[in-house]
């Protein structure tokens, strides 16, 4: 393999998106799939700001048709210090997005010396997704959320995706995946606005654990293999990701009140 | 018809190490030493945004001195090679020796086929896990590599640079004792330069993914007053 050095007028400059394709290595592509795939499908995600920035959180179930297929995937996961995405939909694609997507961000940092605004790394996102479109409409669909801490605005910022790479930025809170209609909904009862980061981390614990009841696709706190959603915080500090510990004790509580009632 | 004037290849490749090197020597002085949790590297740099040191990967570094926007391009090649390679094989599989014989490859090809040989100087450094696998490759602006040990100096003024700094360096010694030791060698018998006037980074084992750090000019008064 050689080193890839362009002409003055043609050179990719820092998108790494772009460098695959002229080296031969880009994923996106059409693909024709004849008949209904079976492949893993990652589902619920969770996103919402409180007030000292953003807490995301995914179950960790993957399933191929009625089954289950992995137990222990990570949904949600850290892009750069101060970011981090939330994937739902088919999820070979979904974990090569993200593998891209933090290629780039890093990529990015190298060759020009400096981060992506938070808005241009959503931005970046949206492309990605977009170049996904032909493989989505075979059925091939990934929806991420995306979200950080904005130093320009000096709070947390969110954004959730479309399938065509529509970049929609949310004020409080979102949810992806077959189960977010019921996380959506213990959401809009129960976000405030001020809310601090630790009820954050428990609403979005909640916010799982009721769409884990009622979705099959989506997993519940596995008490028994010790496996819980993954809970992450982004605050000013940086991105930092809830103790397993911490998770089986916000859900042990869960259980309880719901057992009581 | 007009007959080209024989060039022998002797008086050919002369004049050309001489163009290069005169072009380097234009420059100030970069040193890279190894101390005990790591590689740093030094370089006068007024320059708070034209950096000379930079990240090419989790544990790589990659340092130029001669004609800025010569070795800039082979940064960004080099930063392209890698994040390639990781990206279609493993983070484990990217190298610094890999990355050095590309940038060897390239060098010595400028150097005799194009119309002038790129007036840089390169050093690829990499942390291991271990000291022991520590490494400091310095290419020439030929092409030549060299696998260098303890410390490395590039640039104008390298020869005695690389003396002063045989007389005073220690191998596994702390982050400050290099640094006095870096700055004191790239003076010599002037005027110590200002902290602003310094770039500094390392490459230390910190536990973490990415292991390249740059060194602000607050931090090093905080290391050697």
């Amino acid at each position: 393999m050689s080193m890839p050095i362009f002409e003055a007028g043609s050179d990719p400059g820092a998108n790494f998106g772009e460098l695959l394709r002229r080296v031969g290595l880009s994923p996106f592509g059409s693909v024709s799939v004849d008949h209904e795939l079976v492949i893993p499908h990652a589902t619920t995600c969770v996103a919402m700001r409180c007030r000292d920035g953003v807490v995301m959180a995914g179950d960790r179930r993957a399933t191929s048709g009625n089954l289950i297929s992995h137990r222990s995937m990570e949904k949600v996961v850290q892009a750069d210090e101060f970011s981090g995405v939330a994937i739902a939909g088919a999820a070979g694609p979904a974990m090569e997005m993200i593998k891209l997507f933090q290629l780039q961000l890093e990529h990015y940092e190298k060759v020009e010396g400096q981060t992506l605004s938070l808005e241009g790394k959503a931005n970046q996102l949206s492309s990605f997704v977009r170049s996904n479109l032909p493989a989505a409409m075979q059925g091939l669909v990934v929806v991420p959320i995306f979200a950080g801490f904005d130093f320009h605005t000096n709070s947390g910022r969110l954004w959730d995706y479309d399938v065509t790479g529509g970049r929609y930025e949310e004020k409080d809170f979102v949810a992806t995946g077959s189960g977010m209609l019921h996380a959506s909904t213990v959401m809009r009862i129960s976000w405030r606005r001020e809310m601090s980061t630790d009820d954050a981390v428990k609403l979005c614990a909640r916010a799982l654990w009721e769409a884990s009841d009622a979705d099959s696709a989506t997993g519940g706190p596995d008490s028994m293999r010790g496996i819980y959603p993954v809970i992450a915080s982004i605050t000013k500090q940086g991105w930092s990701q809830v103790t397993d510990e911490t998770s089986a004790k916000i859900y042990s509580e869960i259980a309880t009140e719901v057992g009581a009632r | 018809m007009n007959t080209p004037y024989y060039v022998p290849p002797e008086q050919f490749m002369k004049d050309r190490a001489d163009f290069a090197r005169k072009g380097i020597a234009r420059g100030r002085a970069l040193v890279a030493l190894q101390y005990d949790n790591g590689i740093a590297l030094v370089s006068e740099n007024p320059s708070s945004t034209l950096h000379k040191i930079s990240e090419i990967y989790d544990r790589i570094a990659f340092a130029g001195v001669g004609k800025y926007n010569e070795f800039d391009q082979l940064r960004v090649a080099g930063v392209r090679a890698a994040d390639i390679k990781g990206y279609q094989f493993s983070r484990q599989d990217v190298d610094a020796r890999s990355l050095t014989n590309q940038y060897a490859q390239i060098l010595s090809q400028v150097f005799s086929e194009a119309p002038k040989p790129m007036e840089v100087e390169l050093l690829v450094a990499e942390i291991g896990v271990e000291k022991s696998a520590d490494r400091l490759f310095h290419v020439m602006y030929d092409g030549t590599v060299l696998d260098e040990h303890n410390f490395s100096v590039l640039g104008g003024d390298s020869q005695a640079v690389a003396d002063r700094l045989k007389n005073v360096y220690v191998p596994d010694t702390s982050l400050k004792t290099v640094l006095q030791n870096a700055i004191a060698a790239l003076s010599g018998a002037e005027a110590k330069p200002k902290y602003a006037d310094l770039e500094v980074a390392v490459l230390e084992r910190n536990g973490r993914r990415r292991c390249f750090r740059r060194i602000a000019e607050s931090e090093i008064e905080e290391l050697i007053g």
